[in-house]
């Protein structure tokens, strides 16, 4: 039997590019998302793969209120155990929509962050007690700096990136590893309606095979990928305010 | 992603064209009916996948294209029965990555493998073993298909919509799965075999000889030289390997070529040179060799964009069958007015196709040989050549592949493919290509 892992917010195009990668060599997959349909085939696509079973799970992820008792559930489709757990989902949102329509913003934050940290927690919980595993949270580069073009969601991703950081030392004693993972830019449903140009763009079936590779060997709790946005952001965060502050970024 | 954006880089192979499309991306089947409805009374679409094809069946100036590249997933496989069943955008790399280790390959494959089953599909393409397996469509038991003016519907072998679709150039709907049959390998290697021929004659006597006992057969001639060595080649003939391994190919590596290389590196000259290296090469290396089906089947496909070897104006392929009775008197023909022009492609192949028919209405194979090459875009010029070629083609009762055109006439189109009025008869109205425009009316 091959690995088990759980996916949330499976239906994200990197998310379903990283399951691909499992469900070729044998694994027991557990996705979840919020269309039962799209859920379903992906299912029936991870099991042509060679996926030795693929169980779905249609939730809101960021309407559920007991996270434990939703991720207990998982559980049991695995048989008790899991090697990796995924948090893909996200939601980019409108900046400039957000500034005026505090609901909305309050819906973004709630979605990168608020409920996403329900989620870690409640993961780590259970990697904690099995003593192995790994929780492997997406974020983003968005997080590193405030900027004017999308200082909510990355606000959301900054917090999010602290937690699975502090849940990565939690861990770490107990044989259990956490990562969150930096996202640069990627070619996916959610950036398709910015015009991609240049070198910078990454493709999700690239980044799925960083993502499947730091699962394998969770070394270090904070990774960029891919890895060249670590100096492209280290130079971000260095740039003085009164000069970064004249820029549109 | 129901939504269409404005895309400029949307070309075909071939990259003569040029031309602004709306393009929408769907991720998902349940997207498919909105784009056809976006289609329907308005701006006329276009499925299209890996856009492998060279010339204007995957243009649609100023239309919409529905890009199929998102529909990759596979939806069922028997691993007892090899049947695949998988979305219309799945490629062909996708594919043979997942189902070479389990033993199982193509029934038969075009020379790369970046192409979409949809696309292989609406072409009805071909491979080497075309004696033995026929066209791609031989191993289709179903494929759905939906239509602007119709629910989705399942098509079997024996409905004239499904002869319509297969090879019909994605304008009878758009395909949304296919149904295809896997053939059990027991080796992800093939023996191969090859044999220097001196002329055209040389040529069929080697492939008449082969059709028994080679599941493979493709040869490649030189069609730069002229005089003595006019029409000589390599003949190549394989049978899959017994004794394994099952290594699939890599699924990156190889050479990218990042920009258009000038026209000048590609002239006449530089083709010579590349033939006569090329011949000494093969004819100085093993005779026998035990290769892997990926430089097998896709030479090419480890130089990643070498269509931009031809520049910024881009390349044509002239790929034309002749049926039997006049295969080797064309073949000739047409070998000696190519040699003559001093426009000779690097990338001439001439192989002979079987009996075997899956029956589209456009379907390409005919029982006969087919010779295929690429010309670099030099304007009237080019298009002069092609048109004496068409005249050949045309008098020993041959026609032109569509998926490698981007230039034939109305009435060559009309004069090869008989059946085309009963494509025209099953055209979803709301579907159109440049191609279509051209060759239709
Ligand atoms: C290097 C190279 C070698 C080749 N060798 C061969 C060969 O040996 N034999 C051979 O037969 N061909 C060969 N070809 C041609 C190639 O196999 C065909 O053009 C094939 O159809 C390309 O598939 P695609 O996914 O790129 O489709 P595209 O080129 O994008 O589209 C091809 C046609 O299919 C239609 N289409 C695509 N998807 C759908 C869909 N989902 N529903 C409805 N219609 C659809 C399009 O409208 C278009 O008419 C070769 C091409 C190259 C570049
Ligand atoms: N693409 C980039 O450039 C980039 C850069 C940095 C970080 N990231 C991060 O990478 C992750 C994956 O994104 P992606 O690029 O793959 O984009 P994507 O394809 O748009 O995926 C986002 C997914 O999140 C899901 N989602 C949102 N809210 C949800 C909810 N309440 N419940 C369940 N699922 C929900 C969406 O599901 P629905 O289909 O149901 O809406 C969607 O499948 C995200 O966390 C994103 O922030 C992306």
């Amino acid at each position: 039997m091959g690995q088990k892992i759980i996916i949330l917010g499976a239906l994200s195009a990197i998310a379903e590019a990283t399951a691909r990668r499992y469900a070729s060599n044998g694994a027991q997959l557990v996705l979840v998302a919020r269309n039962a349909d799209r859920l379903e085939q992906l299912a029936q696509d991870m099991k042509a793969r060679g996926a030795a079973r693929c169980d779905t799970r249609t939730l809101d992820l960021a309407q559920e209120t007991d996270t434990t008792a939703a991720f207990g559930d998982m559980m049991v489709a695995l048989g008790g155990q899991v090697d990796a757990v995924f948090v893909f989902y996200g939601l980019l949102g409108d900046q400039r929509h957000e500034e005026h329509d505090i609901v909305a913003a309050a819906r973004t934050l709630r979605v990168n962050f608020s409920s996403a940290a329900e989620w870690c927690l409640a993961i780590a919980n259970q990697l904690e007690q099995q003593k192995k595993g790994v929780l492997v949270a997406v974020s983003s580069v968005a997080g590193d700096r405030g900027r004017q073009s999308n200082y909510i969601y990355g606000a959301a991703k900054a917090g999010l990136t602290v937690l699975v950081e502090g849940i990565a030392h939690r861990l770490a004693p107990k044989g259990a590893h956490a990562v969150v993972a930096k996202l640069g830019f990627v070619d996916t449903p959610m950036t398709a309606h910015i015009r991609k140009k240049g070198l910078l763009w990454a493709k999700p079936a690239d980044v799925a095979e960083k993502l499947v590779a730091i699962a394998q060997k969770p070394d270090m709790p904070v990774v960029y990928v891919p890895g060249f946005w670590r100096l492209i952001m280290a130079i971000v965060c260095n740039v003085p305010a009164r000069i970064f502050h004249k820029t549109k970024l | 992603m129901t939504r269409s954006t404005t895309r400029l880089d949307y070309t075909s192979w071939g990259r003569v064209v040029r031309v602004p499309h709306q393009v929408i991306s769907p991720g998902y089947r349940d997207e498919l009916p909105a784009c056809l409805h976006m289609g329907a009374g308005k701006a006329p679409l276009l499925a299209v996948g890996m856009r492998r094809s060279y010339g204007d069946s995957v243009i649609n100036t100023g239309n919409t294209l529905v890009d199929m590249t998102g529909l990759d997933r596979l939806i069922a496989f028997d691993a007892t029965t090899g049947r695949l069943r998988c979305e219309a955008g799945a490629t062909l790399d996708d594919i043979l990555r997942v189902m070479v280790p389990r033993g199982w390959f193509l029934p038969t494959t075009p020379g790369t493998r970046f192409v979409t089953l949809g696309g292989a599909v609406a072409n009805d393409v071909h491979g080497k073993n075309h004696h033995r397996a026929g066209s791609i469509g031989c191993a289709v038991n179903s494929l759905t298909l939906l239509r602007s003016d119709a629910p989705p519907q399942r098509l079997h072998p024996g409905e004239p919509l499904f002869h319509a679709t297969l090879g019909g150039l994605g304008l009878t709907g758009i395909i949304s799965d296919v149904d295809i049959t896997l053939i059990p390998i027991k080796s992800a290697f093939l023996d191969v075999e090859r044999i220097p021929y001196g002329n055209i004659e040389e040529f069929f006597s080697i492939a008449r000889e082969s059709m028994e006992g080679f599941e493979h057969t493709v040869s490649w001639i030189d069609c730069a030289n002229g005089g003595q060595a006019l029409g000589r080649g390599i003949f190549q003939r394989a049978n899959w390997c017994q004794d394994g391994p099952l290594t699939p190919h890599q699924s990156r590596g190889g050479l990218a070529i990042p920009f258009d290389l000038p026209t000048h590196m590609l002239n006449g000259t530089t083709i010579r040179l590349f033939n006569t290296l090329y011949n000494h090469l093969q004819q100085r290396g093993a005779h026998r060799q035990r290769t892997h089906y990926a430089p097998f089947f896709y030479p090419l496909d480890s130089l990643r964009n070498w269509n931009r070897m031809y520049g910024p104006a881009g390349l044509y392929q002239y790929q034309c069958v002749i049926p039997q009775p006049h295969a080797q008197e064309a073949i000739e023909a047409l070998v000696r007015v190519i040699a003559a022009s001093g426009a000779g492609s690097f990338l001439a192949v001439l192989k002979t196709f079987g009996a075997r028919s899956a029956g589209g209405y456009l379907s390409f194979p005919l029982e006969g040989a087919t010779l295929a090459l690429d010309f670099a875009n030099r304007g009237a010029e080019t298009l002069h050549l092609m048109s004496r070629l068409d005249r050949i083609v045309a008098e020993a009762g041959g026609r032109l592949y569509a998926a490698k055109d981007g230039r034939m006439p109305a009435a060559m189109f009309q004069s090869g493919y008989t059946d085309w009025n009963r494509l025209k008869n099953l055209k979803d109205p709301a579907t159109s290509s440049d191609f279509w425009r051209r060759v239709s009316y």
